[in-house]
């Protein structure tokens, strides 16, 4: 791909690269802190007022997205004024620096200053020292975050469970999405049954949750069950349980917390097995039916090769989302009763406990579980050369 | 031919029937939330939601009185043509003609109560938990005995209005900031052009938990946290590496000569982005702003973290989270508030659901 705008391709001369690099770099950061700046002033003006509260959340809207939108419009402008290998130089920077600034404040750096505090202890590195003096002080505890991330007994529990979290909710995630996918291709009530498997889609897992509680709702035996799953239960004999709070039967208790998040996510994999199955060309399934060939043997032996790349991606997203489970597990027994994860976790360690290196050690422990995707996803975007 | 017609029949139905299993599968936990946040909050705590179904119950049609009858609870008492102890009674001895017969109340002072089964549905039906919910101010609420009790309402309207101030333009803004940037890439030539875009594809599955840390550290020190601008420029950043991907995907696919005959024109880079792109790729912006839109109305763990500390920025999850904690039990509550804070994203959903479709397949999965 080639750019339309041409850059001259003359050589600057050095003082221009350098007045162009800061040019560059004053645009990319330049925009946001502005940005933020003017947003800022905006909100403790808001934070103070006394306004309806209509009136501040619409005015906040208005503010944020408007504010925002007017910056590029006016540093837009202002390369534009400038004479013409300037200009192509700076605009690209006007356009792609603020997303760059901003990721590299939010997501890349953080990185970095993640694995840094998890070097020291509770308090993290203290400010006002210089990297010497961080590195000498007290506080600085080398790998033993990691060591207790690794042996600590709950954090153990975290890892079994999060362990069975991406085992049983990825493969059921798939399996139901696959059942769904295949059996809705050869339905009348494709369309509806779709749309009502979507549906948990879009409900919130603080939501969901409340759904589920409802369903595990507990009373002791003998009162009257409002719970659908207890109602169950004791209809044919059973004892009343609080599913997700039976100890007894730890760690199995996490099979009712997972199966939210499948219920919630099938209706993701269905879509995207339904319209990978409709890639299949109708003649090869046309084919094997006339040499004889099963609704069974179709399925296992042309469908599921046929589609195996999609398979594979599903479950990976599947997979690194159980990874980072927390709101159903946070809201529903708050890790309790032996049902951390490594989310809840690390919320605790952080927050909870104001412990930031033993936090930020498991942030990095996350960051290093999902790297075989990143490394893969990296991978996909050479091959695929689209980039010169 | 005909064994295969029936064949073709059977499987029709054995599609049809699981489907229609899994589908029901799927829908009661939603229903049962949805009909139990219109029923009066004392059947709630009594009696399950499929009660509003038809279904039997036992009826007292009239009583006994033992003392009367001549009846000793001590001995085998004989009623209606029913013999039993004083505890067999107790638990309900069924009579030749379908009643049931029930001792209730103690031995000295109980009395026997003749049950009948009728078909029944309990179809209470109100709005009062929705004004409970929603309502920021004391709410009363009458009990069948007729006395009022008080009870302070959820305020669910207001964790709405800041649940909608922080999702418009947690979804509007990254997807202006990433328009500009897919433009970037697709169309312009810049030093460090393609280690920018290795950038953005290396980010899109890194975990937000990364950045919590540091960026709450950076929130303290700006005196930032509990804003709507910090959850904002948060939930920016956080969407921002797939925002640019899947618009740098549309963007630079769209044809080139459209671009070529418009810089002939004279068009500047901006002209031809805010009036040939944006309206050219409203079908990735939407899919995508749907995607965020949901992500964020959602949230729980980065609205904890940014604006847990102030109550009056309460956000709708946050809001629901609270009940829960406070207030388990109260299902009338839960399942009304439950609603609310899915009424947006279902009509989103609905509204929009082919651009939502066409997003997922698109690869709108966040890191």
């Amino acid at each position: 791909m080639k750019s339309i705008n041409n850059t001259g391709g003359q050589k600057l001369s050095l003082t221009a690269e350098i007045v162009s690099l800061l040019g560059r770099i004053f645009l990319a950061a330049g925009i946001p802190l502005i940005a933020f700046y003017v947003l800022y002033l905006g909100f403790i003006f808001l934070r103070d007022s006394n306004a309806p509260r209509a009136v501040i959340a619409l005015t906040a809207i208005l503010w944020g997205v408007g504010g925002v939108a007017v910056l590029y419009w006016i540093f837009n402008d202002i390369v534009e004024r400038l004479p013409d290998p300037w200009k192509s130089r700076l605009l690209p920077f006007v356009f792609v620096g603020p997303a760059m600034a901003i990721l590299a404040w939010y997501l890349a750096i953080p990185t970095l200053r993640t694995f840094w505090i998890s070097l020291f202890d509770r308090n993290g590195p203290s400010e006002g020292l210089n990297l010497f003096q961080q590195l000498t002080s007290d506080s600085f505890v080398g790998l033993n975050n990691y060591v207790a991330v690794f042996t600590e007994s709950l954090m153990r529990e975290a890892f079994r469970n999060n362990l069975l979290w991406i085992i049983f909710g990825s493969t059921f995630s798939v399996v139901f999405g696959l059942i769904i996918a295949v059996l809705a291709d050869r339905s009348r009530i494709e369309k509806t049954a779709k749309s009502l498997i979507f549906l948990p889609m879009a409900i919130s897992f603080v939501g969901a949750s409340i759904i589920w509680n409802f369903i595990y709702e507990y009373r002791p035996a003998g009162q009257p069950q409002v719970g659908l799953l207890n109602t169950l239960v004791t209809s044919l004999g059973g004892q009343p349980q609080a599913w997700p709070q039976w100890v007894t039967i730890s760690p199995w208790n996490n099979l009712f917390l997972i199966v939210i998040v499948v219920w919630l996510q099938a209706g993701y994999a269905m879509v995207l097995f339904s319209a990978a199955l409709k890639g299949i060309p109708e003649e090869i399934l046309e084919a094997s039916r006339i040499d004889g060939a099963n609704e069974f043997q179709i399925f296992f032996q042309i469908m599921i090769p046929s589609i195996r790349g999609t398979i594979i991606s599903v479950w990976t997203t599947i997979v690194i989302f159980t990874l980072k489970i927390f709101d159903v597990v946070w809201v529903m027994t708050g890790g309790q009763f032996g049902t951390h994860v490594i989310a809840t976790q690390f919320y605790r360690q952080a927050f909870t406990n104001r412990n930031s290196g033993f936090g930020a050690a498991i942030a990095i422990v996350l960051l290093i579980a999902v790297i075989p995707v990143m490394y893969y996803n990296l991978k996909q975007f050479r091959e695929r050369e689209a980039f010169q | 031919m005909n064994s295969g017609k029936r064949q073709k029949f059977l499987g029709g139905l054995f599609v049809n029937g699981t489907l229609l299993l899994l589908v029901i599968l799927w829908t009661i936990p939603t229903l049962g939330i949805f009909v139990s946040s219109f029923r009066n909050r004392n059947d709630i705590a009594v009696s399950g939601w499929w009660n509003i179904f038809p279904h039997r119950e036992w009826k007292v049609t009239r009583e006994i009185d033992p003392a009367a009858a001549g009846l000793n609870p001590d001995g085998i008492m004989e009623v209606e043509g029913v013999s039993g102890t004083f505890d067999e009674f107790r638990a309900g001895l069924s009579t030749p003609d379908g009643e049931r017969l029930r001792w209730v109340g103690n031995k000295r002072l109980g009395r026997i109560q003749v049950e009948e089964q009728v078909w029944t549905v309990s179809w209470n039906f109100t709005l009062d938990n929705y004004r409970q919910v929603l309502g920021g101010q004391n709410f009363e609420f009458t009990k069948p005995d007729g006395t009022v009790e008080v009870v302070p309402g959820d305020n669910m309207s207001g964790a709405f209005l800041n649940s909608l101030a922080v999702t418009v333009p947690s979804t509007v803004i990254p997807i202006l900031i990433a328009a500009f940037a897919a433009y970037a890439f697709a169309w312009m030539t810049f030093p460090g052009r393609r280690t920018m875009f290795i950038m953005v594809v290396a980010l899109l599955v890194v975990p937000l938990q990364i950045a919590l840390v540091p960026i709450l550290r950076d929130y303290r020190a700006l005196n930032l946290n509990g804003t709507f601008l910090a959850i904002w420029l948060a939930h920016t950043g956080f969407g921002l590496a797939l925002a640019t991907y899947l618009l740098y995907n549309y963007i630079s696919s769209l044809p080139r000569d459209i671009l070529e005959s418009a810089f002939i024109d004279g068009a500047s880079h901006f002209t031809v982005f805010t009036r040939l792109i944006l309206p050219l790729s409203v079908p990735a912006l939407a899919s995508f702003a749907i995607f965020q839109f949901l992500w964020v109305w959602n949230d729980y763990l980065v609205a904890l973290i940014f604006l847990g500390g102030n109550p009056e920025f309460e956000l709708v999850t946050q809001r629901m989270a609270a009940i829960i904690g406070a207030r388990g039990q109260d299902w009338h509550l839960l399942t009304a508030g439950a609603f609310v804070s899915m009424l947006l994203p279902l009509a989103v959903f609905f509204g929009l659901q082919r651009y939502f479709v066409r997003g997922l397949l698109a690869g709108s999965v966040k890191g």
